[in-house]
C-alpha cells in the first residue's frame, strides 16, 4: 500500500510540476503547482511527518498559492506567455547535470553512513509533540529569528506593493517619465 | 517497503526539473515558481532523511525553508508588482539596463 502510494503521489508530482514548467499559460502553471504542493504534503505524511505535511498544506497551499493568486491579479495572465525561451537540449543537458551532480555532493553522507541522529525522536511521543518538544529547545533561537525574519518580509511586502496604490497605471507612467527628465 | 533512496531520487527529479524551469524561462513570473519547486524538492529530501534516520532536525530544516519560502514570495511578488507598474511586462529579455 504504501509502495503504491508512494508511486502514485511521484509519478503525479512529477507530471504535474513538468506542466509548471513547459506551460505557456500562467493560470496553469500556477494550478499545477498548487496541485504538485498538495501531493508532496501526501508524500510528507507517508514519511510519518504529520505536522511538517499540515504546514505545507496551510503555508504552501493556503498562504503562497493565494498570495501569487493575488498577485495575479496586478499581471496580465488571461492570455498565454509569449518568450523567447533559451534552447532545449542545452537546458536539459544543463540542467540535468548540475542537479545530478549537487544531489550527488549533498546525498553522499547519507549514503556512505556517516550520518548520526544529533537528535533521536522521542519515545512515545507522537510528531507533533516531539517537534514541539525539538523546535522550543534546540532550534529555539532560529525559530525566533525566522519570525523577525516573516515580520520584515510582511512590512517589505506591504510597502512594496501598497506604495501609489491609489494612483492609476498611466498616471504613474508620466510621473516617471517627469522625474526621469529631472534628473537628466 | 520503500528505501530511501526512492525519496532521494525523486528529490533529485524535482529538483532538475525546477532548474530545467529557471535556466528555460524568460517570465519572472514563472522563474518564481521554478524556484518554489526547488525549495520543495529540499524539503522532501530533508523529511525523507529526517524519517530514516530518527532525527527531527530534518524536519526543523525543512520548517524553516517553508518559512523561507513564505517571505521570498512576500517580498518578491511585491517587488513583481512594481516592476510591472513600471514596465508593463515581466520578461527578463526587456530587462538589459544594466548592460551599459
Amino acid at each position: 500500500m504504501e509502495t503504491f502510494a508512494f508511486y502514485l503521489f511521484s509519478i503525479l508530482i512529477v507530471g504535474l510540476f513538468c506542466v509548471t514548467v513547459m506551460s505557456r499559460n500562467i493560470l496553469y502553471a500556477m494550478t499545477s503547482l498548487a496541485a504538485g504542493m498538495v501531493l508532496i504534503s501526501g508524500l510528507f505524511f507517508l514519511l510519518g511527518a504529520d505536522f511538517l505535511g499540515v504546514v505545507q498544506l496551510i503555508v504552501y497551499v493556503g498562504a503562497v498559492m493565494a498570495l501569487y493568486a493575488f498577485g495575479m491579479m496586478f499581471f496580465d495572465a488571461t492570455g498565454t506567455v509569449k518568450e523567447n525561451n533559451t534552447p532545449a537540449t542545452t537546458v536539459f543537458l544543463l540542467g540535468g547535470l548540475s542537479a545530478v551532480v549537487l544531489v550527488v555532493i549533498f546525498a553522499a553522507p547519507a549514503i556512505g553512513g556517516n550520518v548520526h541522529a544529533l537528535y533521536p525522536t522521542p519515545e512515545g511521543a507522537t510528531n507533533p509533540q516531539a517537534v514541539g518538544l525539538v523546535l522550543f529547545t534546540k532550534y529555539l533561537i532560529p525559530f525566533e529569528v525566522a519570525a523577525v525574519m516573516l515580520l520584515v518580509a510582511m512590512i517589505a511586502g506591504i510597502i512594496l506593493a501598497g506604495k501609489k496604490m491609489d494612483k492609476s497605471l498611466s498616471r504613474m507612467k508620466d510621473e516617471s517619465a517627469v522625474s526621469e527628465k529631472d534628473v537628466k | 517497503m520503500i528505501g530511501l533512496g526512492h525519496y532521494l531520487i525523486l528529490a533529485a527529479l524535482l529538483f532538475s526539473i525546477g532548474l530545467v524551469g529557471v535556466i528555460r524561462r524568460k517570465n519572472l513570473l514563472m522563474l518564481f515558481f521554478a524556484t518554489e519547486i526547488m525549495l520543495n524538492a529540499a524539503n522532501v529530501a530533508f523529511a525523507a532523511i529526517s524519517s530514516y534516520y530518527h532525527d527531527l532536525s530534518g524536519q526543523m530544516f525543512a520548517f524553516f525553508i517553508i518559512a523561507v519560502a513564505a517571505s521570498e514570495v512576500a517580498v518578491g511578488l511585491g517587488l513583481l508588482i512594481l516592476l510591472y507598474k513600471k514596465y508593463g511586462t515581466l520578461d527578463l529579455d526587456n530587462f538589459t539596463m544594466l548592460k551599459g
